[in-house]
């Protein structure tokens, strides 16, 4: 489908320019794309391969390793019920029951009208909160059944967009950091002698 | 004469990087940074490995080859092919523990390996067949289903993966990165589905891809000419040379049944570190191709028909016999071996031809060898290497791969002057870009520039010449080589000609005389000067680059007698065709580009009734009354020993079946350079460069049915800047055309050309780029319209 637009390309070269290696931008430019699409989409990795200097088969070598990086179309929002020990003993499984009743598909599918995923998760670490799970990686705790209804309803309603972006929206506040206000990047085969740091000599 | 070895073994200087070791207590001598799988590799202890190559990084993927070393805290396991040698190190391979370990990993390589020995391609020569009988336990304690993937799924039009079958041992993927420069298969999704695949729907193009089915150490790469064509224990096999190029890379060549069914590479230290391209590596179907001539053919008012070998010999002596004096010619000689080449030089001393060539006019003139020579190892090593030559990887890929690995581990440096991006562009120190004609100033760029000079100052220098460009004349070339000699110190010069053994057909006896080269022959041709034109192998309808030039001279010769494995566009137009011997069917030596002479051998008897050139040669002089005195191959080859300069080192001969012997090739006395004034572009605003890629429509290419789909077919690159001026699209068709001639071609956009001329493949299928191709011309200017 598409590759990068403009503007992101724009945010790509500065993202570039941040390393002393083009390549070391590949993830950040794999969450870029899928931020774009909300999947990566394939063109998008042959246009990032074009961007950071590698084969196509590299980033496709790098982007599978993360579950989070999604290669097919997922929904607006995708949801993590966690099914690990202490969710499991406190109801994930009923909560993942009545979830795909709800929603009218199985953990892994796709709602047809593009705006669920459900996926099953290993520990979210929020063991505490059990049992919890994440909507575009964003928490709630201690849900029960009707609290679930009650988020389905409210993202249905658009009520939570300020706080849930649509998937592959990594953060609301971008970060730039033009070349200029860098630290300036030195290719690492050019580093002659140990960093300030580890000299011995810096002011601690 | 001189030998493949560069150091001396028996001097006494004490080596300040010799180590001493012990392994399973038995002292060896190592060199520091080796690694303890290296050292081993010289003694009786096998360590059992799957990712170690030696010619790779190693990476301890495998962990099959751990070994007990002596450590401050006891013994302790270390991978053996990540571990460096040390004074004093005491390595045990043989121990409880390590054959406790071993055992154990190759129970958990099996745990997921599929055991279909029975089907797979690799059965019998498999490592992990192999090493699991030698170091397995025997049994499994697995119970649990295995892995599963979709079987074979084609990566390529060559290769085919077999997931289930894969070990992870990256030695493909390490191949395709750091080797062959094209990594185009990688592992996806680490983690518990690691695999090795490419990007989705795009295939693993790489030139060098057969490489990585022959060092696969499972089933899980194959090779479709190969597959299920044969088990390894029925093969026959027999080590021989590839002729395909003259890089003249050292090869294995497997035949069953009368039949050539595989190539594999073999490690010869000077030449091709037991790479081959896929070219080299797949053509041997053309060997078993039903096209190939069985019979001799000659002209009757029916056209060609079979006759028999003493009907068309009796012929051929009619043929020659009634030839004017002087007026015969033979092209060709370049693909056959020294004892063709030979023996044929003596047949045209006996008829007293002077026109002879074994080139096409489309190299450079036999003079090129006349400079000091470098070997393939020299520019390796060498401080700077610069490249006036072809796109090595088009041409002659291995040697490619070298230069490549050499600047890579940035042995030497590439100072690159050429007219469009090469395979060794990117990894060139220097590129030096210029148009078409303009060498001298781009030498003189390279030359004049301090930095440069800095560079060329550093140590051995040497330069990698070849023709470059088909639209341009040869002469330009050699001008540019030869300022390049005669300024620099510590030059040499590796010529880079093409065809598998031309500079053995030129070194004997083949080269042209008095200038009189195969232009030069065609134009007497055309002039009706030639009675008789012999095609050795050679077919100027396709390869001269003056098409116009070609077609005048065949028609004007009165007889053409062509020798050769197939009909081609030449040999059609023949009065008398004799089937030869092809590759793989005959014994001989061959000379690569280096002036390495190394062995070929018979793997599968003759096709048909066809014969080795040499004996057509020797057996027509016969006829003609002149008994050579030649019996056997062996005949020939004691002959050239003996008479030949420069080819007296071939009675080692042992050395001939290895690495090979360097021939030496007398100085030949300085070539009168000239250049031609470059001509001011006109209305005509592309200037013309013409190359040859991997695949074309080349004999032994288009024969192969799994090569001949790979030629990408004829088209004409510009750069996009220079498209959008014509107001052509990337795909559309354009018209390419010169004072007389247009042709209509694709028309691509590439970043690789420069501005202002435009690159077209040589001998493509589809329009013919050489109509508008003149050889008097110094550069080829053309108009390009959009249409």
């Amino acid at each position: 489908m598409s590759r990068l637009t403009d503007a992101h390309v724009a945010l790509a070269k500065e993202i570039i320019g941040r390393y002393p290696r083009p390549k070391s931008a590949l993830v950040l430019l794999l969450h870029l794309a899928q931020e774009q699409d909300g999947y990566i989409t394939r063109d998008a990795m042959v246009h990032i391969a074009e961007l950071v200097g590698v084969t196509s088969a590299e980033v496709y070598g790098t982007a599978t390793f993360y579950e989070m990086f999604k290669f097919e179309p997922v929904g607006k929002y995708v949801v993590n019920i966690c099914g690990t020990m202490s969710c499991a003993l406190m109801g994930s499984e009923e909560l993942m029951h009545h979830a795909e009743q709800r929603l009218g598909i199985k953990a892994g599918g796709t709602t047809p009208d593009g705006m669920f995923t459900l996926e099953h998760a290993e520990c979210q670490a929020a063991c505490t909160e059990a049992p919890c799970l994440q909507v575009n990686y964003r928490y709630r705790y201690r849900l029960t059944p009707a609290d679930l209804d009650a988020l389905i309803d409210d993202l249905l309603a658009n009520r939570l967009t300020h706080e849930i972006p649509p998937h592959g929206t990594v953060a609301k506040v971008r970060q730039h950091i033009p070349s200029h206000h860098g630290v300036g990047v030195v290719a690492p085969e050019s580093v002659t002698e140990p960093p300030v740091w580890l000299n011995g000599k810096a002011a601690l | 004469m001189s030998t493949t070895e560069s150091h001396n073994e028996t001097d006494a200087v004490i080596d300040p990087n010799a180590i001493s070791m012990t392994i399973n207590g038995k002292v060896v001598a190592a060199r520091k940074g080796e690694w303890i799988i290296a050292a081993a590799d010289r003694t009786e202890d096998f360590i059992p490995r799957f990712c170690y190559h030696p010619r790779m990084e190693s990476v301890g993927m495998c962990r099959q080859c751990l070994v007990e070393v002596e450590g401050p805290h006891g013994p302790m396991m270390v991978v053996s092919c990540m571990t460096p040698v040390a004074e004093g190190q005491v390595v045990r391979t043989d121990t409880d523990i390590v054959k406790r370990i071993q055992e154990g990993m190759i129970e958990l390589l099996l745990a997921n390996h599929p055991l279909d020995c029975p089907v797979c391609d690799k059965g019998g020569e498999c490592p992990l067949q192999d090493q699991a009988f030698s170091h397995g336990p025997g049994e499994s304690r697995y119970v649990e289903e295995k892995r599963h993937y979709e079987k074979p799924i084609p990566i390529s039009g060559l290769v085919l993966l077999d997931r289930e079958r894969c070990i992870l041992c990256d030695q493909c993927t390490r191949f395709a990165d750091e080797v062959a420069g094209d990594p185009l298969i990688t592992f996806t999704h680490r983690g518990n589905n690691t695999q090795v695949m490419t990007f989705p729907d795009e295939p693993f193009a790489s030139y060098f891809s057969g490489n990585t089915v022959q060092i696969c150490p499972v089933g899980a790469l194959t090779a479709e000419p190969y597959r299920f064509k044969a088990r390894p224990w029925d093969l026959q096999q027999q080590e021989s040379t590839c002729t395909t190029c003259s890089v003249g890379c050292r090869t294995v060549v497997q035949s069953s049944y009368d039949e050539i069914l595989r190539y594999q590479g073999v490690d010869s230290d000077p030449v091709n570190w037991g790479w081959l391209c896929d070219r080299g590596r797949f053509n041997f179907q053309s060997t078993n191709s039903p096209n190939r001539l069985a019979t001799p053919l000659v002209k009757t008012d029916a056209g060609l028909v079979p006759e028999s070998w003493t009907v068309a010999l009796d012929e051929t002596v009619r043929v020659l016999r009634h030839a004017r004096p002087g007026s015969i010619a033979i092209l060709g000689g370049a693909r056959g071996t020294n004892e063709d080449a030979w023996a044929w030089a003596q047949l045209a001393d006996l008829l007293g031809i002077e026109m002879r060539d074994a080139q096409l006019d489309d190299g450079l003139p036999a003079e090129i060898f006349g400079y000091p020579n470098a070997t393939i190892d020299d520019a390796c090593s060498a401080a700077t290497v610069i490249l006036l030559a072809p796109d090595l990887k088009e041409e002659l890929p291995v040697l490619y791969l070298r230069l490549r690995g050499a600047a890579e581990k940035k042995k030497i440096r590439i100072i690159e002057i050429a007219t469009h991006d090469s395979g060794l562009t990117r990894y060139a120190w220097k590129s030096v870009m210029h148009e078409p004609g303009q060498q001298a100033e781009a030498v003189q760029h390279v030359l004049s520039t301090p930095e440069m000079q800095e560079q060329l100052s550093r140590g051995a220098v040497v330069v990698v010449a070849g023709r470059s460009n088909l639209a341009e004349a040869a002469h330009n070339t050699m001008a540019a080589v030869d300022a390049i000699v005669t300024t620099v110190a510590q030059v040499s010069v590796l010529p880079v000609l093409r065809r598998g053994n031309v500079r053995g057909a030129l070194s004997l006896g083949l080269a042209p005389r008095m200038s009189t080269d195969a232009a030069a022959i065609l134009e007497a041709s055309a002039n009706g000067k030639v009675d008789c034109l012999i095609l050795l192998g050679a077919d100027p309808l396709s390869d001269v680059p003056d098409a116009d030039l070609a077609r005048r001279g065949i028609a004007g010769a009165r007889y053409i007698i062509a020798i050769d494995t197939f009909l081609n566009k030449s040999s059609v137009h023949a009065d008398i065709v004799l089937p030869a011997a092809a590759y793989g069917e005959k014994d001989g030596t061959t000379t690569n580009l280096e002036g390495r002479v190394t062995n070929v051998v018979q793997s599968i008897t003759p096709h048909a009734t066809s014969r080795p050139d040499w004996m057509i040669a020797i057996e027509l002089a016969a006829l003609l009354g002149n008994d050579l005195g030649i019996l056997t191959l062996q005949d020939i080859q004691t002959r050239i020993t003996e008479t030949v300069v420069g080819f007296d080192g071939l009675s080692v001969s042992v050395a001939v079946r290895k690495n090979g012997v360097l021939i030496s090739t007398p100085p030949i006395s300085p070539l009168q350079v000239h250049q031609d004034e470059i001509i001011k572009r006109n209305a005509y605003e592309f200037r013309l460069v013409v190359a040859r890629k991997l695949y074309d429509q080349a004999v032994a290419t288009a024969m192969s049915q799994s090569l001949a789909a790979l030629a990408p077919g004829a088209g004409v690159f510009v750069h996009p800047l220079d498209l959008e001026r014509v107001g052509a699209k990337d795909g559309s068709s354009v018209r390419v055309s010169n004072n007389a001639v247009s042709v209509i071609l694709p028309a691509h956009a590439s970043t690789a050309v420069m501005r202002g001329t435009a690159f077209v493949p040589f001998n493509q299928q589809g329009v013919d780029i050489r109509e508008l191709l003149q050889t008097t011309n110094g550069v080829t200017d053309v108009q390009i319209a959009n249409i």
